[in-house]
């Protein structure tokens, strides 16, 4: 079957926290065939990282469980859905609230939420109670400037 | 990380030379608590020369640290903040809470 997309990758992998650095080098690889800057790149990272690390301490809260990250690449756009089949979550828009945590014994900032929907363009937020979550985020990469001089050398 | 204490200042300098998340944040945050409850220093700063990463974990730390520094009399600095680890601090807005030099 031939996709609709331009590329695609799915990751599987266990909830265990060293797996957040495998987890943002790996998108980031994937993100690197659409030529981002160095900047771009570092915030696909940081969304990536945060939405990870959420799956693994509150979805699963520290138990082991199986995060799944899916990544989509067309128009100059990355789309990554990152989820789990953790306890889901109960009030979704006060979630997204900056500074709001349910964990802030653990010294958690509450600034995941706002850290991914800063970094990229969209951010859409799914869960059930006791099913689990998922977090779909999208950011275009912008074309690289180089083609309006090389378009200038040509005329 | 590694940690020196300068005591004619009261000064602890914390370099840190990892990617900060919530994975390598529990290992420094349990050293720095260690040297800042040591020494009681009157500054702390921390060098981000070698963190080329950081995301919201990294945050909570600086600010659990900040809190224990202020709490026993001491202040904390940040030197060596690169830019991509600046814009998250500035999102979050650390600067108005914790130095930036
Ligand atoms: N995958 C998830 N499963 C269940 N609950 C979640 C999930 N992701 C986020 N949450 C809930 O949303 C809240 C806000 O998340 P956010 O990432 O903004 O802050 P935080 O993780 O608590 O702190 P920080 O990210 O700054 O360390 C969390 O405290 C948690 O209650
Ligand atoms: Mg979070």
């Amino acid at each position: 079957m031939k996709s609709i997309y331009e590329n695609e990758m799915k990751l599987e992998f266990l909830s265990k926290s060293n797996n957040e650095a495998f987890a943002r080098i790996a998108v980031a690889a994937f993100a690197s065939q659409l030529d981002p800057t160095l900047e771009e790149l570092a915030d696909i990272k940081t969304a990536v990282s945060e939405a990870v690390t959420n799956c693994i301490i509150h979805g699963y809260e520290d138990m082991e469980g199986i995060v799944k990250i899916e990544s989509r690449i067309y128009d100059n756009t990355i789309e990554i859905e990152i989820s789990d089949s953790g306890k889901g979550i109960e009030d979704i828009k006060t979630a997204r609230e900056p500074l709001y945590t349910s964990k802030p014994n653990l010294e958690r900032s509450g600034m995941g939420f706002t850290i991914m929907e800063s970094f990229m363009d969209e951010m859409k937020v799914e869960s059930i109670l006791g099913m689990g979550t998922k977090v779909t985020m999208k950011k275009a990469i912008k074309k690289y400037e180089k083609s309006k001089e090389e378009e200038c050398m040509y005329v | 990380m590694n940690s020196k204490y300068i005591a004619e200042d009261k000064l602890l300098l914390l370099e840190i030379n990892e990617e900060l998340d919530h994975h390598t944040t529990e290992t420094i945050r349990r050293k720095a608590d260690f040297e800042i409850e040591k020494y009681m220093p009157k500054k702390t700063i921390f060098d981000f020369n070698g963190v080329t990463f950081m995301d919201s974990a990294g945050i909570g730390m600086l600010l659990g640290r900040y809190k224990i520094a202020k709490m026993l009399g001491g202040s904390v600095e940040m030197i060596n903040v690169k830019p991509s680890i600046k814009k998250v601090f500035d999102m979050c807005g650390i600067p108005k809470i914790i130095k930036i030099s």
